[in-house]
């Protein structure tokens, strides 16, 4: 594969647990057994160059934990991230890291908690300049922060000032341009727009779209709405209890979903245009991740359910055609309905 | 959108925030004033060597320049028959030097050893025009005692309050930062540690070593450094979860970059409110234990000492109520000073009589930002 093909980023396999056993003390006097979170379990995908892949689910699906490893804010259990043909894995040390850390950045959700209060603006963007040391002395790094303050369109002169002086629109624009100051190629976007007003979000996405088509990036977007992941994206995964339970195209995904829960999620978006189509709320509850159902996590809320080898094994991953890959017996199998006469269905 | 407003202090631009601790802190007259008053002590105290000295400050004898103060001279310089150092309150060397030139001697021509020996009544004497406050039990003047006892325990204090904030702090942060088991492990140590009594082991380092001033420095260091612990701890805990500490760390920022740089400003407030008790409570400290005598060398000046002499002379009240007054007051600034820091740190009174500062054009918003960022911040 050539290096134009290769993918920029590829996720294979991954998993974390995070131990969340009660301390050893409790263990040993009271007989309380280790307990584990499968944040994530056997995630894979790839994002090629210039496009934005989406990661959707509920709240606790492991999303946001799949953009801290693939950052490293998390060093994965199992599994590979590989960025430009790199192993992540096979890093070891800072320094090593370094060169690589520089060609990827991450914007946080909250863009009133992901600045430093204490510090103005100027030297926060400043902050991965200096640390990847890309610009010398005080004047280029200036020069380099009105750049990028202008780039997110707010003016050179906000630099003197403090984050509370912006509205959650301004900071997050503060936080892209931190993001891009160390002339990444590759952004993960942990909900970015999910703390802000509709319009502001809006103008959000139309920035980070800009910026997308000026300067070559890849997103690796985390939302939980799926009106957002539609605007911005190139390919949709659909998380479940720590697994990828689909991705396809979005255009695919949107017009024919696969999986079960696929369609549950886009019955639940409201309808602006007033059809009359009868939403269907998502049912249920997500079960607990200390204690997830066997075989395929969604069984007890999926309405395709067998009772028999949805409660027992595992799906494994089919790929779908015109792209993508779904997990589900019922889609092996030929159970399920036609898509399209499901979701325009009522 | 128009330039933000710029705050400096002592030349150096300071947030909007810091601004307002300081105009907060001025506006508590009582600490203000406090404050200045004990830093004017301080100064003079710090200046002892010239203010109280039996040497004097400079003598112009036979045409030179003779500086006492900073350099010992023979008698027979002056003209004397002995080659020790001068004793410059002996009438044949003052008749010399006044044939010969002239001295300026200090305000107060005693430093806190010397010996008067020309007191017509048994030591202690009572205050006098040549003694403002007396002379204690082995006829040295209780001023000068004063003045060098009140700057060894500031300086004492300071050093004191430097030493365990710069170890408590970084101890603090460590733990609270990593978290789990160096946490756990550490906390378990202190607790250990924090169970020692810290008298007994003066009182059995009293008995094979002479403890000096960085004996004790040491010995209270080592048992008084877990005091901003807890504190910083428990801030960085929190920080440590901040999305700008993640977003620092998925940078590729060094952990002690970013507990230094990212967390340790936003920890301090606790610490620094505590600062100035902290700095009253090394003085009492190292006044208790002179007092009991287990403190500063015999024959250093030092207030306890004096406290004590006081108890062992209640037929000259001079010694003890000189004592008690200098302590008392120099306490009392100390803490006029911490409540005036506490309150200018303290969120509810930070903004209390004004609208948060909003930057105009921005809009309502900025109002909710500005009181999240208070709310981050202290």
């Amino acid at each position: 594969m050539s290096v134009a093909e290769r993918p920029l980023l590829q996720v294979r396999d991954l998993a974390k647990t995070f131990d969340v056993s009660p301390p050893l003390l409790n263990r040993v006097l009271q007989g309380q057994p280790q307990a584990f979170v499968q944040a994530i379990d056997n995630v894979g995908f790839d994002i090629p160059r210039g496009t934005t892949f989406s990661l959707v689910g509920e709240s606790g699906s492991g999303k946001s934990t799949v953009a801290r490893v693939v950052v490293g804010l998390y060093r994965p259990t199992r599994g590979s991230v590989t960025f430009d043909g790199t192993d992540l894995a096979s890093i070891r040390g800072r320094r090593q890291m370094a060169p690589l850390r520089r060609r990827w950045a991450m914007i946080f959700q909250d863009p009133y908690a992901s600045l430093n209060p204490r510090w103005r603006v100027r030297t926060i963007i400043a902050e991965p300049i200096r640390v990847h040391g890309l610009a010398a002395g005080a004047a280029a790094i200036r020069r380099r922060v009105g750049e990028l303050l202008e780039l997110v369109g707010l003016s050179a002169a906000d630099g003197e000032k403090f984050p509370h002086e912006f509205s959650g629109g301004q900071r997050q624009r503060i936080s892209i341009a931190r993001a891009l100051a160390s002339e990444p190629e590759f952004l993960v976007c942990d909900e970015p727009t999910s703390a802000l007003d509709v319009s502001v979000q809006a103008q959000i996405l139309n920035l980070m779209k800009r910026l997308q088509r000026e300067l070559g990036l890849t997103y690796l977007f985390i939302s939980h709405d799926l009106a957002v992941v539609y605007h911005i994206s190139d390919y949709v995964g659909v998380m479940y209890l720590g697994r990828l339970v689909e991705w396809a195209p979005a255009h695919a995904l949107f017009t024919r979903p696969q999986h079960p829960y696929t369609r549950m999620l886009l019955e639940a978006i409201p309808d602006l245009e007033m059809s009359g189509r009868a939403r269907t709320p998502v049912g249920g509850e997500v079960p607990s991740p200390i204690q997830p159902p066997d075989g395929c996590h969604f069984h007890p809320r999926c309405p395709f359910a067998d009772g028999d080898r949805c409660q027992r094994e595992v799906p494994a991953t089919l790929d779908i055609a015109g792209g993508g890959q779904v997990r589900c017996h019922a889609v092996a199998e030929r159970r399920m309905p036609p898509a399209d006469t499901h979701t325009r269905g009522g | 959108m128009t330039a933000a407003p710029r705050y400096t202090f002592l030349g150096r631009d300071v947030s909007p925030i810091t601004a307002r601790r300081l105009a907060n802190f001025r506006a508590n007259k009582r600490g203000f004033w406090s404050l200045w008053i004990f830093l004017a002590m301080f100064l003079v105290s710090l200046f002892a060597e010239v203010v109280a000295n039996d040497d004097p400050i400079m003598v112009w004898y036979q045409g030179d320049l003779y500086t006492p103060i900073f350099h010992d001279y023979p008698e027979t310089a002056f003209g004397g028959f002995f080659p020790t150092k001068t004793d410059y309150s002996d009438p044949f060397v003052e008749r010399r030097i006044a044939q010969n030139g002239f001295m300026i001697r200090a305000l107060i021509p005693y430093d806190h050893r010397t010996v008067d020996w020309q007191l017509t009544d048994p030591a202690p004497t009572p205050p006098s025009a040549e003694h403002w406050l007396g002379t204690d039990d082995q006829a040295r003047d209780v001023v000068a005692r004063v003045i060098y006892g009140f700057r060894i325990s500031v300086l004492f204090g300071l050093a004191m309050t430097a030493l365990t904030t710069i170890i408590g702090v970084s101890a603090g942060a460590v733990q609270g930062y990593f978290g789990g088991w160096t946490d756990l492990i550490f906390q378990r140590v202190m607790e250990v540690f924090g169970t020692l009594p810290m008298l007994m082991v003066l009182i059995i380092l009293a008995s094979v070593v002479e403890p000096n001033f960085w004996w004790l420095l040491g010995v209270m260091v080592l048992f008084g450094w877990p005091w901003p612990v807890g504190y910083v701890r428990a801030e960085f805990l929190r920080a440590r979860n901040f999305d700008f500490v993640k977003a620092a760390k998925a940078l590729g920022v060094s952990d002690s970059m970013v507990m230094f740089r990212h967390i340790l400003p936003n920890a301090m407030v606790a610490t620094l409110t505590f600062l100035p008790f902290t700095l009253a409570g090394s003085i009492t400290t190292l006044t208790a234990l002179d007092f009991i005598g287990f403190g500063l060398p015999p024959g250093s000046a030092s207030l306890g000492d004096l406290l004590a002499q006081g108890k062992a002379n209640l037929q000259a009240p001079w010694l003890g109520l000189t004592g008690f007054f200098v302590l008392a007051v120099m306490l009392s600034l100390l803490f006029f000073i911490g409540e005036a820091v506490r309150d200018a740190f303290d969120p509810r009174k930070l903004f209390q009589n004004e609208p948060t500062p909003a930057e105009p054009g921005v809009g309502p918003a900025s109002s909710v930002a500005a009181s999240r960022a208070q709310g981050g911040g202290a």
